[in-house]
Formats: structure tokens, C-alpha cells, sequence
């Protein structure tokens, strides 16, 4: 009985916990409508007005075009760098390579405003700060141990025989490389590839430093936020969540796709299989 | 063989290594140089000087905003902690491993969208005349100041750190042994003393790993302290920030910079020694 209480009283305490998280991004979506300018309850009424002047804001339209001309070259290159590091981390044995691994990882630890002011100082003195090439090179160097967790992940579930036989069969390591490895973590490099291109679409701070005046969207935001109170910020804000769940989700629903694919697969006959799949816990 | 393997991997190596150290590295040891640098007429000229150092650390401004943004990190780490602790067990222990995954992937979602449209959205639940204070006043209450306080920064750093301390709590918890707790019960231990004897000792490192992302992710924030904090008393955070774009003085917002990066390593290196316990 007093069990029971508990687990219904640890349910309901997540339910809130989810609620938290959540509204936030909900209070934008329905203050995003609301005819008042000042997000306050009672609601005013249903306009479309904050998306209209948002979509004919010249300023925005631009910031938009920008953030998806970064993020598109980022999402990539992150990927790729990402891949050569979790194959590196994943299949050879070097002095220093817990150095590497930690160097890779590092820079999502490090503060913004810490990342954002020594990218500017450095990037200035080669005269790159204020150009959107300073955006992308940041962006890169952020997302990319995202995407070599993602993959390092991806290449834990890799039957390290699978390479060997490759080998044995006088595939060289290239062939091996592009033949057996790289179909294998297809869908993680999908995800990889979705994921960067978000952290890249959202980042504000060391883009708000190096970026000089070509802001993307979230360094409009921050302007915006800036100012006055400014319903266009559930505006923007709204339409940015739907389009960051949206690729968030996509990815993550192509890493773990590929998980229940393999699962249904196997099937039971193959319980070892099957546990280092599910052992996996979080394919992120 | 292993000078076959080492000609291998240079050609994957490589390419991540020197970005990493030619775009991560590299800035943030310049950071250091220019520290020493000075700044003439606008412009940052190549100096070797002290002067930075002894302008930033010797104002008392500067300490109490230090001291300010420590209290508030470490607030931060314990409150997230305690919040998130019981639907971390309750995630961990309680559903199925299908219902655990959809609610972790719940979690890290909004780890990927923007945190400055969430603060934003919390202004309109903290304001004197918000959604909170108008839920209060439905019942009665008197509304409560929480703008522009430390509660407000709080409110902040819960909301841009719950989602992945949750998620590292979960993990932690998800993987205690559970023939050790059915031990506990077995021995007559109740459900308290078995989770302050047996639970919480075993997920001690994913307790304090959490702890120290949340406390890292606090340190460093300037939106929060900014625009839900009232930006007064400063963090270190926003000195930098002020000191960058007000009077182009970076060697100066390079020295707090550092003295940031020097309390951060500290601080993981104690937490990290406190997680995995004194084991040499």
C-alpha cells in the first residue's frame, strides 16, 4: 500500500516535472495568437499579426536565410569530423588518445561567453570575426563532439569481427572503411547530420560575438530580447521549436529505427544480440 | 601490424585534431595571451603587462561578482539536483523500458531548442502581473516579486539544466543492481533506509556528475541572470560580456574569462574526485 502511494506520488511528481519543461514552450506557442502585446492572462483574443510582421520583417528573413546557410555546411562538416574522431576513438590504440577523445569532447563544457570572446579575439586576428565563415567555424567546433558521441555510440554495437572478415576477404581498410563501416552507422550519420544542424540553428552566444552584423535567427532573438517586450519573440520562437523538434525528432527516430529494425530481426533466437542492442539504453 | 595500423590512422586523425586544436585550442590559450595584451586607442596592441590582472582582481566588484556567481551555480546544482532526484527514481524504478526511453527522449528534446524563447516565456509566468501571480491571486494569495531576482536566475538555470540532469540521474539509477535493493528489503531495511544506505551511495557518480553539469551550465549562463535575474548584482558572465562590448576592453574580460575556466577545472576535478571516491 505504502508502495503503491509512493510509485503514484513519483508518477505524478514527473508528470510535473515534464509540465516544467514544457511550459514554456507551450505559454509561446499560445502567446504567439494572442492579440495582447504583453504576454499576461486573461488572453485577448486570436491574431496571426506577430507571425505576419514576423515573416515580412526584412531583418528576420535575412537572419533566417543566413542561420540555414550556416547550419547546412555545419551539420556536415561536424558529421564527418565527428566520424573520423569516433572511428579513431572506436578502432585504434595511440599514446594520448584519452587527450584526443577529451579534446574532442570538450568544447560543449566550456561557457559561451568564454567560447564567444576567444573566438573573436583569435578569429579577429585573422581576420575573420564578423564574417559568417566565424559563425560556421564556431558552430563546428560545438557540434562536433555531439557527433562523434552520437556515432562513438553507433560503433559500440559493431560486431568488431564484422571488420575483420572484411579484411580477411582483401577488402583494404578504405574499402572496409566505405564498404562495411559507413553502411553500418547510416543512421546515426543521418542523426549526427540532423542533430548539428539544431545545436547549429540555436546557438546564440558565441554567434551573437562573432558574427558582427550578419545575426542569424537566434541572435535576432537576442536582439529582440534586448528591447522591448516583443510578442515577435513567440513568433520566431515558436516557429524555430517546430522546426528543431522536427529535426531533433527525425534524427533521433532514424537512431533508434535502425534499433528496433535490427531488434524485430533478430528476434528472440538471438538474446545476446538482442541485450547489446537494448544495453545500449540511450542512442543518442 | 602496428605501423601498418599507425599509417591508417593518420588520415582520420588528422583532420578532427587540427580543427579541434587550430579552432578550440587556439583560441583559448590566445585568450590567455591577450590578457597581457593592452588596448590603445580602441585597438589591442601586443604588450607583455600585468596591468589587466591587477585592474580586474584587485576591484572589490569583481570578487563579489565572483561570489555571487558561485552561490548561484552552486544553488542551482543543489536545487536541480533535489528536483530532478525523484523522477529520476521514479523513471528508473517504476515503468517499463519502453515508457523510460519515450520519456528520456521527452527530456533531451528541448535540450536542442532555444533556451532564450524559454527564458523569454518565463518572464511572461514570473512578471509582477504574470501567469503565476494571477494563478495566486485565483485562489486569494498575494502575488509574489520574482522577476528580477535571484529566484528568477534560478528559475532559469532549473529550466536550461533539469532536462539533462534528469536524463544522467536516470541512466545512473536504471543501472543499480537490482538484487541489491531486493537485498536491502530482504533484510528488513525500510524504503528510507534503503534509499539513503543502498540507492543513493550507488548512484553517488551520476548524483555528482549531474550536480557538476548543472553547476557548470549555471557558471556560465548570462540569460538567465540577464533577463530573469535583473542583470544586478552581476554575474561573471555578464561582466565579461559588459566588458567586451562596452569600451572594446577584451584583455580585461580575458582575465575574468580565465579565472573562470581556473574555478571550472577546479570544481570538476573535486567533483569528479568526490563521484568515483578515493580510489588511487
Amino acid at each position: 500500500m505504502m508502495l503503491r502511494l509512493g510509485r503514484w506520488f513519483g508518477w505524478a511528481y514527473t508528470g510535473y516535472t515534464f509540465l516544467f519543461i514544457l511550459a514554456p514552450i507551450a505559454a509561446s506557442l499560445v502567446f504567439s495568437f494572442n492579440a495582447d502585446r504583453f504576454p499576461s492572462l486573461p488572453l485577448k483574443g486570436f491574431t496571426t499579426e506577430w507571425y505576419g510582421g514576423t515573416f515580412t520583417d526584412p531583418l528576420v528573413i535575412e537572419a533566417f536565410q543566413r542561420s540555414v546557410m550556416v547550419s547546412i555546411p555545419v551539420a556536415l562538416l561536424s558529421t564527418i569530423l565527428g566520424f573520423c574522431a569516433a572511428y579513431c576513438d572506436f578502432r585504434f590504440d595511440f599514446r594520448g588518445k584519452s587527450l584526443f577523445s577529451l579534446l574532442m569532447l570538450l568544447p560543449p563544457t566550456i561557457p559561451a561567453v568564454i567560447m564567444g570572446l576567444g573566438m573573436l579575439s583569435y578569429l579577429s586576428r585573422i581576420s575573420l570575426a564578423g564574417e559568417v565563415w566565424a559563425v560556421l567555424i564556431s558552430h563546428v567546433v560545438i557540434a562536433l563532439p555531439f557527433a562523434m558521441a552520437m556515432i562513438r555510440l553507433r560503433l559500440a554495437q559493431m560486431d568488431s569481427a564484422l571488420e575483420e572478415a572484411s579484411w580477411n576477404l582483401q577488402a583494404s581498410p578504405a574499402q572496409t572503411l566505405w564498404y562495411v563501416v559507413l553502411p553500418f552507422c547510416k543512421q546515426s550519420l543521418v542523426a549526427a547530420f540532423l542533430i548539428t544542424a539544431a545545436v547549429s540553428f540555436d546557438e546564440f552566444a558565441v554567434a551573437w560575438f562573432v558574427s558582427g552584423l550578419n545575426e542569424t535567427v537566434p541572435v535576432r532573438v537576442l536582439v529582440f530580447l534586448q528591447g522591448q517586450v516583443s510578442p515577435v519573440i513567440n513568433a520566431i520562437g515558436t516557429a524555430v521549436f517546430t522546426s528543431s523538434i522536427f529535426l531533433v525528432a527525425i534524427g533521433m527516430a532514424f537512431s533508434g529505427m535502425g534499433k528496433a529494425k535490427r531488434a524485430a530481426a533478430d528476434g528472440p533466437a538471438q538474446p545476446a544480440a538482442g541485450a547489446l542492442v537494448s544495453n545500449n539504453g540511450l542512442s543518442l | 601490424m602496428s605501423s601498418n595500423t599507425s599509417r591508417r590512422r593518420w588520415p582520420l586523425l588528422l583532420p578532427p585534431l587540427l580543427w579541434q586544436l587550430t579552432f578550440f585550442l587556439l583560441p583559448l590559450l590566445f585568450l590567455f595571451v591577450i590578457s597581457f595584451w593592452s588596448v590603445v586607442n580602441f585597438r589591442l596592441e601586443p604588450d607583455m603587462t600585468l596591468k589587466n590582472w591587477d585592474f580586474m582582481l584587485s576591484r572589490s566588484s569583481f570578487w563579489s561578482a565572483y561570489g555571487h556567481t558561485w552561490a548561484l551555480a552552486l544553488g542551482a546544482a543543489v536545487v536541480t539536483t533535489c528536483c530532478s532526484f525523484p523522477a529520476a527514481c521514479s523513471l528508473a524504478f517504476t515503468v517499463s523500458e519502453r515508457t523510460r526511453k519515450l520519456a528520456l527522449m521527452f527530456l533531451v528534446v528541448p535540450f536542442f531548442t532555444s533556451y532564450l524563447v524559454r527564458v523569454y516565456s518565463w518572464q511572461a509566468f514570473l512578471a509582477d502581473n504574470g501567469i503565476v501571480n494571477a494563478l495566486l491571486a485565483l485562489v486569494g494569495l498575494d502575488g509574489l516579486p520574482m522577476l528580477n531576482s535571484d529566484f528568477g536566475s534560478l528559475v532559469g538555470y532549473v529550466t536550461l539544466a533539469l532536462p539533462l540532469v534528469t536524463l544522467v540521474q536516470t541512466m545512473g539509477l536504471a543501472q543499480i543492481d537490482r538484487n541489491l535493493i531486493e537485498a536491502a528489503h530482504n533484510l528488513r531495511a525500510g524504503p528510507v533506509r534503503t534509499l539513503f544506505e543502498v540507492i543513493m551511495p550507488l548512484a553517488k557518480p551520476s548524483l555528482v556528475v549531474g550536480a557538476l553539469f548543472a553547476f557548470i551550465l549555471a557558471f556560465g549562463d548570462f540569460v538567465a541572470p540577464t533577463y530573469l535575474g535583473g542583470g544586478a548584482p552581476p554575474t561573471l558572465s555578464n561582466l565579461i560580456i559588459d566588458t567586451t562590448k562596452s569600451g572594446q576592453q577584451w584583455p580585461r574580460a580575458a582575465v575574468v574569462a580565465i579565472v573562470m575556466i581556473l574555478t571550472l577545472v577546479v570544481t570538476s576535478l573535486a567533483a569528479v574526485r568526490l563521484a568515483y571516491g578515493r580510489r588511487k
